[in-house]
């Protein structure tokens, strides 16, 4: 589905990717962990084509697609979807708004009719249940004083509505009390299928319990040091970067 | 949420769409402006001598007042011997129904997505036409005739209800406030006027569409609009303008006038042609429009989407007399390319617990200029006097300008008075979330400017929110990136 060769990136004059080798199949959860700094929300960034970062090298399939070639919101429409570390306020728009118009934009993208009120709302109610958010929250302003957990919750809520190909989550886990920890990685389970794939970033376990990765990386210095199975983020847990800092500067 | 989806689909056009010309045989005023001229549109109009006599007053006026340089905008000198200030659709007869129109302007009303009969069936609302200053079509004349509702042309009602215009003319904008108040005082040739009697709720909301059609035809239009002791009613104004190259010169008067326990609800969506990308042709469009809280808890509120115009000049404003009146003014104006605003409101508080809320969202885009000049006073008698203004200016890009002018006077102090404002730029940010999940550039910035200016377009009756989405939309379209 996806496959990253050799991806370099910077920002301004600071190159912040150093060549990442990635390959995520359909079906596949992927965890990428790694310091704070190293790079992990600027892949993310450069996945979903954020302008201020040029790519300098390398190259990325997507379902037989250039990536790099596509526009942001193509890339969003062929099925690529980023849960941000920070979600953005949009004042006066509320997310059933914004999703109204996502949806739609994407089925046009797609050929697809756009949707009526009546089979929109049908969708709405039906994601709402799954990551049980109140439609009061998707009334109002757009992540507009949202407290953190909200603002995270919403961004699966959003997911689900998009029913992504590839659904990358940035520190989606960060500022998650236990309980709704739980129901955002029901949310990204229930979603899973094997035709699509999740990368998720995170710094901590806890959310790899629930949603368990078939794959952990981790990144260092703008480069994927080591990967392995679920055991390293345990391994990661237990005794911290150090000893992959230092099996990096062996090499 | 069905609004911004309709805007979004119809997010196509990229030149203004109403730019087109309907050949209709006018019947003009020689070009030109002497006392022979107002003579002409009088006689023309077949008027009674107090009203020429008036409007002669008015023209003596004017000649003595210097043009306000004061705006903050910058025109060449108009020259007002080279406009021709009559103009008026030729028909053969006067009209007892829609059928007799002229079909050629029931296609310009058409090309405008106003068709009258389908307004009429569809949506209820009464539409008086007006093009190219003449009203031609009077809908739902006979719903309203039973409440005792007069709805017609400003020319009707001088025929029809000579003691009101004669009551009420000049009586909330006097003819000489200003030089453009004191200009369309001596020729205007036609507009609306509206009279609710005591208590009655008008049960729909009454419409005008002005539209400028004849080439350097000055449009002065001339709207009066008389709630009577607690009546309602809600008053639509919209403006479109075919396009081309000269300027031209649109002076409007419009004046509310508000009894005790009445309200009136004006609502405006104004987009003239705004000239080309380079700043050539476009409408000058300097407006007085006032109304005067004349009764004890009366209520004007004013609502204005401007995206039109090379330069809007525009001040709706209400004079707080009774007491506990209250004033409101919404406004969203926006810029792009070379056009200039100069707009805002005057709340004028005279009676005791009178209130004003203001809420202006400045847009500005391309190398334009958009000033926000708002006057809150606060007379002597005015005990417990309460305003609150807010606003806010949204910059898109670096080459454009958004300017506030507040101006406060308190000559009270139990006055309380709280002012906000706020300027702010779109984002890179929120454009990236709202790529990021699949909505185009120009989408985005659609969604996000129409979020910023929510409160006022909740203002609006919903028909016209709709259209007035599209329009910030295409106003905006190709400004950024
Ligand atoms: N606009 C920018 N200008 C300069 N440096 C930047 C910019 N954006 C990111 N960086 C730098 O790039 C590096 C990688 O940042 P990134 O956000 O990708 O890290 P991360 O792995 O997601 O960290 P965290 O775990 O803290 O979220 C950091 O050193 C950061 O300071
Ligand atoms: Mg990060």
């Amino acid at each position: 589905m996806l496959e990253i060769k050799n991806l370099q990136a910077k920002i301004g004059e600071k190159q912040i990717l150093n060549g990442i080798d990635l390959k995520v199949n359909a079906g596949e959860v992927h965890a990428i962990m790694g310091p704070n700094g190293s790079g992990k929300s600027t892949l993310a960034s450069v996945l979903a084509g954020r302008e201020d970062y040029e790519v300098i090298n390398g190259t990325v399939q997507f379902n037989g697609k250039d990536l790099l070639e596509l526009e942001p919101s193509d890339r969003a429409a062929e099925g690529i979807f980023l849960a941000f570390q920070y979600p953005v306020e949009i004042p006066g728009v509320s997310t059933i708004n914004f999703m109204k118009t996502a949806v739609n934009k994407i089925r046009h993208y797609r050929g697809q009719s756009p949707l009526d009120a009546v089979a929109f709302l049908q969708l709405m109610k039906e994601k709402m249940k799954l990551v049980e958010i109140d439609q009061s929250l998707l009334s109002r302003s757009l992540n507009e004083g949202f407290s953190g957990g909200e603002k995270k919750r919403n961004e699966i809520f959003q997911m689900a509505m998009l029913e992504p190909k590839l659904a990358i989550l940035d520190e989606t886990d960060s500022g998650l009390d236990i309980d709704a920890l739980k129901i955002v990685a029901h949310g990204v389970n229930s979603l899973r299928s094997k035709n699509n794939a999740t990368i998720v970033v995170t710094h901590y376990q806890r959310l790899l319990d629930y949603t368990v990765p078939d794959f952990v990386h981790v990144l260092y210095k703008g480069k994927i040091v080591k990967s392995g199975t679920k055991e390293l983020a345990k391994e990661l847990e237990a005794k911290g970067y150090d000893w992959i800092k230092n099996e990096a500067a062996l090499v | 949420m069905s609004k911004d989806n309709q805007l979004l689909e119809e997010f196509t056009s990229k030149e203004y769409e109403y730019g087109w010309n309907v050949n209709l045989e006018a019947d003009e005023a020689p070009k030109g402006l002497s006392e022979d001229t107002v003579r002409f549109i009088s006689a023309k109009k077949k008027e009674p001598t107090w009203l020429l006599e008036w409007r002669l007053k008015a023209y003596r006026q004017w000649e003595k007042m210097p043009e306000p340089t004061w705006p903050n905008v910058h025109y060449p000198k108009i020259n007002y011997q080279d406009i021709i200030y009559y103009s008026a659709p030729k028909q053969k007869k006067s009209l007892s129904g829609l059928d007799e129109v002229d079909p050629e302007l029931i296609k310009t009303f058409e090309k405008l997505g106003i068709s009258i009969t389908e307004q009429k069936r569809l949506t209820g609302v009464a539409v008086d036409a007006v093009i190219d200053s003449v009203s031609v079509a009077t809908t739902f004349k006979s719903t309203l005739g039973e409440l005792g509702i007069i709805f017609c042309s400003f020319s009707e009602a001088v025929k029809e209800h000579p003691d009101l215009i004669k009551k009420y003319l000049g009586s909330v904008v006097p003819m000489g406030d200003n030089y453009f108040a004191a200009l369309n005082s001596a020729v205007f040739s036609d507009g609306s006027f509206c009279y609710i009697p005591k208590g009655v709720r008008c049960p729909m909301e009454l419409s005008t569409y002005f539209r400028i059609n004849a080439a350097n035809t000055g449009q002065f239009e001339r709207t009066l609009i008389i709630a009577d002791e607690g009546s309602f009613v809600s008053y639509l104004e919209g403006c479109t303008a075919p396009m081309r190259d000269e300027n031209q010169l649109h002076a409007a008067v419009v004046e509310l006038y508000a009894m005790k326990d009445a309200e009136i609800k004006y609502s405006t969506v104004q987009n003239w042609y705004p000239g080309d990308k380079n700043g050539k042709g476009g409408i000058y469009n300097f407006v007085t429009k006032r109304g005067l809280c004349f009764g004890d808890h009366s209520k004007i509120s004013w609502t204005q989407v401007e995206t039109g115009s090379a330069i809007t000049w525009k001040y709706p404003s209400c004079v707080l007399k009774g007491d506990y009146s209250m004033g409101e003014f919404y406004s969203v104006a926006v810029t792009n390319n070379y056009q200039q605003a100069d707009t805002g409101t005057k709340m004028i508080h005279i009676g005791k617990n009178t209130k004003s809320r203001i809420v202006s969202k400045g847009i500005s885009a391309g190398k334009s200029q958009n000033s926000y000049r708002g006057q809150v006073h606060i007379m002597k008698r005015a005990s417990n006097a309460r305003n609150f203004s807010q606003c806010d200016s949204l910059l898109m890009g670096d080459q454009c300008g958004a300017h506030t002018f507040p101006y406060i006077d308190v000559e009270n102090q139990t006055a309380r008075i709280e002012h906000e404002a706020t300027t702010s730029k779109i984002g890179e940010d929120q454009i990236f979330y709202c790529l990021q999940r699949g909505i185009d550039e120009e989408a985005a910035v659609a969604l996000i400017v129409n979020g910023y200016a929510k409160e006022v377009l909740n203002q609006l009756p919903m028909e016209f929110a709709v259209e007035a989405q599209k329009l910030l939309a295409l106003t905006l379209e190709g400004s950024v990136g």
